[in-house]
């Protein structure tokens, strides 16, 4: 079970016991930038960071709200076409009404909370699984977002690129957003109310019911939270590019699921952790910065992202198994 | 005696971190039944999953008829006649009594069951233990708990079997298949098999065994002639202590109307039932499974949708509106659910969450969990009920059945509920955590709650209740006053709805599932 604080353990061993928990994955990322390095001497370049900081915001807030959702039990493959849609609706805004882009991203945002609200919704209304209900959403959305943007790209342009674009140091304010939320969240799942409510019902559903919690505005709530995520990200993409594509986010999904998953997050629910989701996602984006720097084909890419996602399950599986022999 | 024994065990253990069996011996004839009973957690599972090969032990030898016996697996034992009937039901509730029975050698030609075949082999096998009125054609998960646990006997009984192990076999039986189930062990029994019987409940062995092997504390206590003992003894061997039931208690003064119910009905597994639950009594409610019960008391909470009905609170002429479990919780209503692993509890999760889950407001502030207030509030509850563990953060899933019940109770204690509904709160509890739970509900009947339980346990019924309720075929038929009763004519009572009505229909296959 988790290493969480004893009633009479110090500040400092629950430290060490926190970190103990992202031990494994700090390790693996540590083996894979020593490795890229001695592979190819352009991998300890600026270049490499700026893409890897470029890459992670998008996925990392989306992945917040994926590691939510697979904690109380479910999940959400419409969140690539939820971003598309939400980027193009927030550039409509931007180009053709002139909107300032705070009040976009309020606009991606909400158009991206619509998307799960009708997403949580429906499963919980009528107790569909949400893998059916999300994939019709990731076509329904996707086919907003062609309808929204005219099939083509709309040219954003320099309105949008102040998300995107590196400020002191070199970061983005993307990428400082994206850690806030993940520490926001990180505080929220283990000190909240709501926090506990999701790992209980990602545990047992109808006990948590029969303790008197209703679990069906919980369960709405956190796939609302995820498609205003996913909007947020679809904004950040749209940055980098300085336009938005319909054909964005194709194939997202995936790669947050991954991400999620890499982080030990449980797909049965129950357990996760927003900070093991962060450590997935950088596993995720170092591996595809430092294979492009080695020169990997995308056929080899593709081939070696699945077996390390797999491999991290099994290892997951085998450190689960010992914590749960333990004690 | 000149044979060796059907099975000889010598200084069997097993040790996890700490030891959970030490140093255990003993004998199991041929055509005997060993009783094995213990506290939980006292290592009877471990000692019968060693002999049934599920897990191999850390210490010790056995022999089975004179010749080493090390089983590797549960299929290794079972090739040489040992055989395990879990308390957790193994079929498949989707599959027909035959498919379940011949599982692992269905008659086929060119990969096509043989329908036919089969289940003329299947009627044969339930024939033989006195099952023909299961047609081997239903689906086991048409049939009532009680005929599934048959079932799932009858499967072990199919092939060669020389030692057989029950564990807690009656848990879910009525008696009238209990009574069916001794006579098939009889029947076993000439036949030269030996059981080993897993039981709590003491007056059923004294009916069913030979001899009685108590553990305590994973270690081998006494092993003695169920002829040469009561049931105080072997309570005594269990506990190390005495432990007295008081049947000839005085009723609790009862207080005013907590909780009234009016022609409450669902289906037909609850009829027009109205009742009067008053501040400071026990209520029970006794009938045979299937009667209604459990159902009757998830109508009250709101956990099943009512037909028809209406419930009252502290004497109220407005009915109270109670849809939901959310809205009876905050009515004052609390619900110990009759199967505590699936509806009740988070396995994995720590005795701390598990005991806060129905009052989050007390341990938060603005949403935000307040873990100072949270440990403090439930170490302070976890001394009050006496829940043995490591310590609030252990997973309530690794503790014993007495425990993970003790932390249902800490969830309603922290929640300070005024009406408490009780279903089988007793069932897999040991007999030490029993005695806490007991004193627990007296000392909350004392402080002006009120208790309405369910239990199939008429003794216990008959030692801790005020008035008891007896439910038959889904209707109230009878309220007894303490003293009135006698455990004949509350058995009578169980039954008359069954008998009124004139059908050959049994309890169990009137029954209903919960979901």
């Amino acid at each position: 079970m988790k290493n969480k604080a004893f009633p009479n353990a110090s500040f400092g061993t629950s430290l060490r016991g926190a970190l103990g928990n992202y031990l494994g994955l700090i390790a693996a990322l540590v083996m894979m930038v020593m490795l890229f390095g001695s592979l190819s001497e352009y991998f300890f370049s600026a270049e490499t960071f700026i893409t890897i900081a470029n890459d992670i915001p998008a996925i990392a807030v989306t992945a917040v709200g994926m590691t939510f959702v697979l904690i109380i039990g479910g999940i959400d493959l419409s969140v690539g076409s939820v971003m598309a849609l939400a980027a193009a609706v927030a550039g409509i805004a931007m180009m053709q009404w002139h909107w300032p882009l705070y009040l976009a991203l309020f606009v991606a945002m909400g158009m991206g909370a619509v998307a799960g609200l009708l997403n949580g919704a429906i499963s919980v209304t009528w107790r569909l699984p949400s893998f059916i209900v999300t994939l019709g959403m990731l076509e329904v959305a996707r086919g907003a977002a062609y309808i929204a943007t005219d099939s083509r790209t709309q040219y954003i342009g320099e309105p949008v690129e102040w998300l995107s674009s590196p400020m002191l140091g070199g970061v983005s304010p993307a990428f400082v957003i994206a850690i806030i939320i993940v520490a926001i969240a990180h505080l929220v799942l283990t000190r909240s109310v709501f926090g506990r409510h999701m790992i209980g019902i990602g545990t047992n559903e109808e006990a948590m019911r029969l303790a008197g919690v209703d679990p069906r505005p919980i369960k709405i709530a956190v796939y609302t939270l995820l498609g205003a995520l996913a909007g947020l990200a679809g904004i950040i993409q749209s940055s980098r590019l300085e336009a938005a594509d319909p054909n964005a986010g194709i194939g997202a999904e995936l790669v947050v699921i991954a991400s999620v998953v890499i982080g030990g997050t449980s797909l049965m629910g129950g357990r996760g952790s927003v900070i093991s989701t962060f450590f997935g996602v950088l596993v995720i984006s170092v591996l595809e910065a430092g294979l492009a720097q080695i020169g990997a084909t995308e056929p080899t890419k593709r081939i070696i992202t699945g077996c390390v996602i797999i491999a991290a399950v099994i290892l997951d599986m085998y450190r689960e198994r010992s914590r749960s022999r333990r004690t | 005696m000149s044979l060796p024994p059907l099975l000889h065990g010598e200084s069997l253990g097993k040790t996890y971190v700490t030891p959970v069996l030490s140093d255990v011996s003993f004998d199991l004839q041929a055509g005997e039944v060993l009783a094995l009973t213990g506290e939980n957690g006292a290592g009877k599972s471990t000692l019968t999953k060693i002999v049934a090969g599920l897990i191999p032990p850390t210490g010790g030898v056995m022999r089975l008829n004179g010749e080493a016996f090390q089983p590797a697996s549960r299929r290794d034992a079972e090739h040489l006649g040992v055989r395990m009937v879990l308390q957790e039901l193994g079929l498949i509730p989707t599959l027909t009594v035959a498919e379940n029975l011949m599982l692992d050698h269905l008659p086929s030609k060119a990969g096509f069951i043989r329908r036919d075949v089969l289940n003329e082999a299947a009627e044969r096998q339930m024939a033989s233990i006195g099952l023909e009125h299961i047609n081997p054609r239903t689906l086991v998960g048409q049939l009532g708990v009680g005929h599934q646990q048959m079932v799932e006997i009858a499967r072990n009984l199919v092939g060669d079997c020389r030692l057989l192990i029950l564990d807690e076999p009656t848990a879910a039986l009525t008696s009238r298949e209990i009574d069916h189930l001794f006579a098939q062990i009889a029947l076993l029994k000439q036949r030269g098999v030996g059981i080993i019987y897993i039981s709590h409940r003491l007056d059923e062995l004294q009916d069913v065994a030979d001899r009685v092997m108590v553990l305590r504390d994973g270690r081998h206590i006494d092993t003695r002639q169920m002829s040469e003992v009561n049931q105080d003894d072997i309570v005594r061997l269990m506990v190390g202590r005495d432990v007295r039931e008081s049947l000839d208690r005085p009723r609790r003064p009862a207080g005013k109307l907590a909780l009234e119910v009016r022609g409450m009905s669902r289906g037909k597994v609850v009829q027009d039932v109205s009742l009067g639950l008053h501040h400071g009594e026990i209520l029970g409610v006794a009938g045979l499974v299937g009667a209604g019960r459990t159902e009757l008391l998830r109508l009250i909470y709101g956990a099943d949708r009512r037909d028809s009905g209406e419930i009252f609170l502290d004497g109220d002429t407005k009915p109270a509106d109670i849809p939901t479990p959310m809205s009876a919780v905050s009515q004052g209503i609390g619900l110990v659910t009759e199967d505590r692993k699936t509806q009740g509890l988070l396995l994995p999760l720590p005795i701390r969450v598990n005991a806060t889950l129905a009052n989050i407001a007390a341990i938060s502030h603005k949403g935000w969990l307040q873990p100072a207030d949270e440990r403090a509030q439930v170490n302070r509850l976890s001394d009050l009920l006496g829940v043995r563990s490591q310590s609030i953060e252990q997973p309530v899933g690794e503790l014993s059945g007495g425990n993970q019940q003790k932390v249902v109770f800490a969830r309603w204690l922290h929640r300070d509920c005024k009406v408490l509904l009780l279903d089988e709160p007793t069932r897999g509890v040991d007999i030490g955590a029993r005695a806490d739970i007991y004193a627990q509900m007296d000392q909350l009947a004392e402080a002006g709650k009120a208790l309405l339980m369910v239990s199939s346990d008429l003794r216990e019924l008959m030692s801790v209740c005020d008035r008891i309720a007896v439910m038959s075929a889904g209707r109230l038929v009878k309220v007894f006053e303490r003293g009135e009763w006698t455990q004949h004519s509350l058995l009578e009572a169980a039954f008359s709805g069954y008998l009124a009505s004139g059908t050959a229909t049994t309890p169990s296959s009137t029954e209903m599932t919960h979901h």
